[in-house]
């Protein structure tokens, strides 16, 4: 047993901490390339990340839109509010692929490979981000089309883009617990992510909070959602100060990442 | 590194190896040595606790007692060292279908740090080296069960493992894709790789593995070469066929004083076999000689070496009936979690 045990101590150094923080990086890549081919090969992630948002933006302008009383035009109150529900949406996709991954074994072959631990689920988080700043932009290419605008400079638009990015990296990192948890497809499609569904609709992004009954109201006005909208239409628009809602916003942001990021990573630590 | 060393250990060994989930005690205390070099099959029905065992020893999960050396690298204190001598092929094929088998392997190579030339290079000698040149640039979601496999295993060679776990390899398959792995397998031996290969199937142990470790229950009931399994059973076994199944009885009877212990009587096919000790041509004439003065015509009378069916069957006593319905259910279910894996199917699983 010795005999066995001496050379194993030696073989403990492995690669240096350069050549593995070197290694955690490109692996990253690797898996974040992978995970960018097979969205774009898939028409249904694509209908779902560009198509969906697409008509949902129409159909509020155009159908829902005159029957909703905001000061100002409803489409410059619309559209930071479906950035937002959006990016929270892309979520579905990092819980089904990862559930989906989880439950064909290709997190086993990716576990059993000398490839860093952290890149399955930093790759998935960053080939999603790629694909939620893509779906951002043509919705705010398809916003102009029918009339909206930024009205509060460039450098405030670009920072509007950045938040609702790091909103929907936020839901995403709740998401990857959810599928790394439930680890089955159907069910974190079925209602892993249902309370998406009130957490978008029952906020500001889509009517005035002043028009819901009042003990809804009480939720509305308190949840990181709304906040996290109030602050990009003021970025946007420049109608309101953007602090208020911007500090509420990275507070929860912040705690979000803290929470279901270690709560992902351990996850997925102990998926089997 | 004193390289004498660590080669001269066995390429995996497991030591007492326990592991439960909840009630269900997957593993009871599993040991097993394999030389370098060697092919290990482990056979054993479906819930027997095969992947437990393979899952512990490519670091996916934790035993809760005993330990295990692969390549001289300890599965517990050091599994990154492990999974650089490792390959794993598991029971689903781990591909990415949307991706081409070329771009499959391009990523796993990528994945064990190649250079980009280097990931191509490798992939490319395993798409020749898979018969899959030509669906090289096609999704993987075209090819058929076999061809996702052959996929699966060039996957887990990329990085040219020391010592290949290959769990249930050919589950699944039709029989001719089922032969062409068993080619693939043979020659990865050939080249001097370590195999550990599970198994349902007591020809695809006897075909492939230079050992054989039987495991039920989450233990190990026998192991040995499979001649040595087949001998523990003692002699030859004399089968034949009664078309006629009127004269079964007959024929059981003529023969029975002729056989070591009750004859063993299939009503379906009417095939009979008895066990022959070690007579040789004798208990042929005698068997001839007997069920002709029975007036029984019989057809395909042989004296045969016992297979690995006629050892699993005295070694475990699980009922022959239930072969094939286990492997199809299995085939049906999705991979679960390991404890459902493992209490779902309790006794009911049974090789073939």
């Amino acid at each position: 047993m010795t005999a066995i045990a001496a050379p194993t101590a030696l073989n403990q150094t492995g690669p240096s901490p350069a050549t593995r923080a070197r290694w955690a990086v490109s692996d990253t890549l690797t898996i974040t390339r992978r995970n960018l081919i097979v969205w774009y090969r898939v028409p249904a992630y694509i209908f779902f990340s560009v198509v969906q948002p697409v008509i949902f933006v129409l159909l509020f302008r155009y159908v829902f839109g005159g029957a909703i009383p905001v000061s100002g035009r409803y489409v410059q109150f619309l559209l930071p509010g479906i950035i937002a529900q959006t990016a929270a949406f892309a979520s579905f996709g990092t819980a089904i692929a990862l559930a989906q991954e989880l439950q064909k074994g290709v997190i086993d072959r990716l576990r059993s490979m000398p490839m860093a631990r952290s890149a399955v689920l930093a790759g998935r988080l960053v080939a999603d981000t790629v694909r939620m700043l893509v779906t951002i932009l043509i919705i705010v290419a398809v916003g102009y089309a029918v009339g909206f605008r930024f009205t509060n400079g460039v450098v405030p638009a670009i920072a509007m883009i950045i938040l609702a990015t790091v909103f929907g990296l936020a839901i995403c990192c709740i998401a990857a617990y959810t599928g790394l948890a439930i680890g089955d497809e159907e069910s974190v499609q079925s209602f892993g992510l249902i309370w998406l569904f009130p957490l978008t609709f029952v906020s500001s992004a889509f009517v005035p909070i002043a028009t819901m009954p009042g003990w809804l109201q009480a939720f509305a006005n308190n949840q990181p959602v709304t906040f996290v909208i109030g602050a990009m239409r003021a970025l946007a628009l420049g109608h309101q100060p953007v602090a208020p809602d911007m500090l509420k916003s990275i507070a929860w942001l912040a705690g979000i990442f803290i929470v279901f990021a270690s709560l992902a990573v351990r996850a997925y630590k102990r998926a089997t | 590194m004193p390289l004498s060393e660590v080669s001269s250990g066995p390429a995996i060994l497991a030591e007492g190896l326990t592991k439960s989930f909840g009630e269900v005690r997957a593993l009871r205390g599993i040991g097993l040595a394999v030389p370098r070099g060697t092919v290990l099959g482990v056979l054993g029905p479906n819930g027997a606790g095969k992947t437990t065992a393979v899952r512990i020893l490519t670091t996916l999960l934790l035993p809760d007692g005993g330990r295990a050396v692969i390549d001289g690298h300890d599965v517990l204190r050091d599994p990154a060292a492990v999974r650089r001598s490792i390959g794993l092929s598991g029971q689903s094929a781990a591909i990415q279908e949307e991706l081409t088998g070329r771009e499959n392997l391009e990523i796993v190579g990528r994945l064990y740090h190649l250079s980009w030339p280097d990931a191509r290079a490798r992939a490319v000698e395993l798409l020749e080296q898979f018969d899959l040149v030509d669906a090289a640039d096609r999704q993987a979601k075209t090819y058929s069960g076999g061809m996702q496999r052959r996929l699966d295993l060039a996957a887990s060679l990329v990085g040219q493992p020391k010592v290949l776990f290959l769990d249930e390899p050919t589950t699944g398959l039709d029989p001719r894709s089922r032969l062409g792995m068993w080619d693939v397998i043979r020659s990865l031996a050939a080249q001097g790789t370590t195999i550990m290969l599970t198994t349902q199937y007591l020809d695809e142990a006897d075909e492939l593995a230079d050992s054989i470790v039987v495991i039920d229950h989450g233990l190990v009931i026998a192991q040995g070469t499979a001649e040595e399994l087949k001998s523990q059973i003692g002699g030859d076994v004399l089968e034949f066929v009664v078309p006629d199944r009127s004269m079964i009885d007959a024929a059981v009877a003529a023969i029975k004083p002729l056989g070591e212990g009750e004859p063993h009587l299939d009503a379906d096919t009417g095939q009979v076999s008895v066990g022959a000790g070690s007579r040789g041509s004798d208990a042929l004439i005698d068997a001839v000689r007997s069920l002709d003065s029975a007036g029984v015509v019989t057809r395909g009378l042989a004296l045969r070496r016992p297979s690995l069916d006629d050892v699993f069957l005295a070694l475990t006593g699980h009922a022959a009936e239930e072969d094939g319905q286990a492997s199809g259910r299995r085939r049906g279910r999705r991979r679960g979690k390991p404890a459902d894996n493992q209490a779902a199917t309790g006794r009911r699983g049974r090789a073939s």
